[in-house]
């Protein structure tokens, strides 16, 4: 399938290029049925956020509301200091994907390139770090923050961005710089360049599209983390986003919670509105996923 | 990050300073640098958690009056349990069929909306999306969705005939609905797959088309060879998470109906938070533990068949 574009090369015979075009209506229809199923629970979200009070929890639900609410976009604004939660968010969120990118990309390129001592013990370790709940590390870990005397402060939101992040973004980009041939760090050796040449001027570049992934999904988490500021984070002034939407949601729902709750569509308003910084920044870096297989084959 | 960097390089060239040193020992020096902000992480901020973690497993205590060794029995009691057997089954089902199914649509995703069509930006957010919609939203909208009477998949699956399943109020298809759930959160890893296949070089293909190769020849052996590291990644991580799901059973279901979504994180969740066996909980997440490292070591040991890398170091 990756290869229908391939056929753009030669001027086909008409039968051929008939086929050529039910295979791109097919592919087209495919690609918006997928886009409908997968759009569908946001659009539902966008629906919910504009209902008024008295229509919630109506069955059969009506998609487009008999009025449209769009103060439920505005007055939760009033009832939480919302902006200062996004000023915060803003900051560990960009710190931590700096950090990550950093970090990350560093270790990753030990694991992947340079042969030492124990590596692969120690990366078997690392993924090893991952498979522990963290339901049963929560209370060490906390406890260790708080000796260090940075609770309520973002340093434990932050400091392990800078130190290789979690295993997740080292293990995903050691498989990245493993799918590039040595026979560059071969080449680049000879031209006088050492381990920190080759990372930083010949593989860097390279695995610019897992950069791009690993800052995509380090910004959405971040953006998103709700776990990390409830611990560590006990004054509202710092809250980020996500903290203040759960209260937000829990300060609200005291009448009931669940989907008949007549505060469904605030909540709703506010998660979309929370929504569109990560969407953006999706949407602006996924145009360096665009310069693949497909495009050169059409250029030829 | 300087004295990294003059040391790595130094490492390669031969100055005064390290010209006795042998190659074998500036890359032991330039591995042990580039992995060092990574070993203070895992030494210091992790490990010291999960021994601790460890160390209670071995003790009976709620962190508040009681506290005594108790050697094994928290094992012992452990594989006496029937509601442990109970969550270990579930959380296996659901392993097993998450992990195939997420890479299989993940990829068949990656590659559709790696074509050349009009607006495909627009079209890859679109299927991003769900992976982005956070924690409380999810799980409300799939209450809504599986709804059995006026659900959208059950109306949906009523045109064409089919009277729905009671999803999560049934058990038997509580967790075939999680997975459902999983299954279309793809989007991060369908991500991972446009990236994996940005690296595959064009001449591949060109040098297949003359040979003749029709597409599905190609895609079968091009394309899924060379994404080969990328699924072993989805593979490997898509086993770490899903023994460890959580948020479904703990928000949408509670465990139930009659256990049958409870899971293992769900189980000790329990143990440790609601019943405060600390000691107990911590034993099953290493029970947990135990289980993921051997599917992971498996999967290690399969993956010299079965995964290609251009640039593996030469042995």
């Amino acid at each position: 399938m990756t290869q229908l574009a391939l056929h753009h090369k030669h001027p086909a015979p008409p039968a051929r290029r008939a086929l050529h075009f039910t295979g791109r209506t097919l592919l087209y229809l495919l690609i918006c049925f997928g886009a409908f199923i997968f759009t569908l629970p946001f659009l539902w979200m966008l629906s919910t956020s504009l209902t008024p009070k008295e229509w919630v929890g109506v069955v059969p639900m009506r998609w487009i509301p008999p009025r449209l609410e769009w103060n439920n976009y505005v007055l939760p604004w009033s009832v939480f200091p919302f902006p200062a939660f996004y000023r915060n968010t803003i900051v560990i969120t960009f710190t931590n994907v700096l950090g990550v990118l950093l970090s990350a990309s560093l270790v990753a390129f030990g694991f992947a390139r340079i042969r030492f001592w124990g590596r692969d013990a120690i990366f078997l370790m690392t993924l090893a770090t991952m498979m522990l709940p963290t339901q049963v590390t929560l209370i060490p870990q906390y406890l260790l923050w708080s000796r260090l005397h940075a609770i309520n402060t973002y340093w434990p939101l932050i400091v392990p961005n800078f130190l290789g992040s979690a295993a997740y973004d080292i293990f995903l980009l050691r498989q990245f710089y493993m799918t590039i041939t040595t026979e560059l760090d071969d080449a680049a050796r000879i031209d006088g360049c050492g381990w920190f040449g080759i990372y930083r001027r010949i593989l860097l570049p390279q695995i610019a599209p897992a950069l791009g992934v690993l800052a995509i999904i380090n910004f959405s988490f971040n953006w998103n983390d709700f776990f990390g500021p409830l611990i560590y984070i006990n004054e509202p002034q710092r809250f980020t986003v996500a903290l203040g939407l759960r209260l937000f949601q829990v300060g609200r729902s005291a009448g009931g919670g669940g989907m008949l709750d007549v505060r469904m569509p605030q909540i709703m308003a506010m998660t979309i509105v929370s929504m569109i910084p990560v969407l953006l920044v999706f949407f602006l870096a996924q145009r360096y996923f665009i310069q693949g297989i497909v495009i050169t084959g059409v250029k030829g | 990050m300087s004295s990294l960097a003059e040391v790595a390089r130094g490492g390669i060239r031969p100055t005064r300073r390290t010209k006795r040193l042998s190659p074998r020992v500036r890359d032991n020096i330039a591995g042990f640098l580039f992995i060092s902000p990574w070993l203070l992480n895992m030494v210091v901020l992790i490990s010291l958690a999960m021994i601790t973690s460890l160390a209670i497993s071995f003790y009976d205590t709620d962190f508040i009056i009681t506290f005594k060794p108790v050697g094994l029995l928290n094992y012992r009691q452990m594989i006496r349990d029937p509601l442990f057997y109970k969550s270990l089954v579930n959380t296996a089902y659901y392993t097993f069929g998450m992990v195939p199914l997420g890479i299989v649509f993940a990829i068949a995703i990656a590659v559709l909306l790696n074509q050349k069509v009009a607006v495909v930006g627009v079209f890859r957010t679109l299927y991003y999306l769900p992976s982005i919609v956070s924690g409380v939203a999810v799980s409300i909208l799939w209450m809504y969705l599986l709804n059995p009477r006026f659900g959208l998949i059950n109306q949906g699956l009523a045109v064409i005939g089919i009277e729905g399943p009671k999803w999560v109020y049934s058990q038997e298809w509580a967790i075939p609905a999680f997975i459902l759930m999983g299954v279309w959160a793809a989007g991060s890893n369908m991500l991972l797959y446009l990236a994996g296949l940005q690296g595959i070089p064009t001449e591949l293909y060109e040098a297949a088309r003359i040979d003749g190769s029709g597409a599905w020849h190609c895609f079968w052996h091009i394309t899924l060879p060379m994404l080969s590291p990328t699924i072993f990644f989805n593979l490997v991580m898509g086993i770490i998470g899903a023994w460890q799901v959580f948020t479904q059973s703990y928000v949408m279901t509670g465990g139930g109906p009659n256990n049958a979504t409870l899971t293992m994180v769900l189980y000790l969740y329990r143990k440790a938070f609601q019943q405060f066996h600390f000691g107990y909980a911590s034993a099953i997440a290493w029970a947990l533990f135990a289980i993921v490292m051997v599917f992971t070591l498996l999967v290690f040991r399969s993956s010299d068949t079965w995964v290609y890398y251009a640039g593996e170091l030469r042995k």
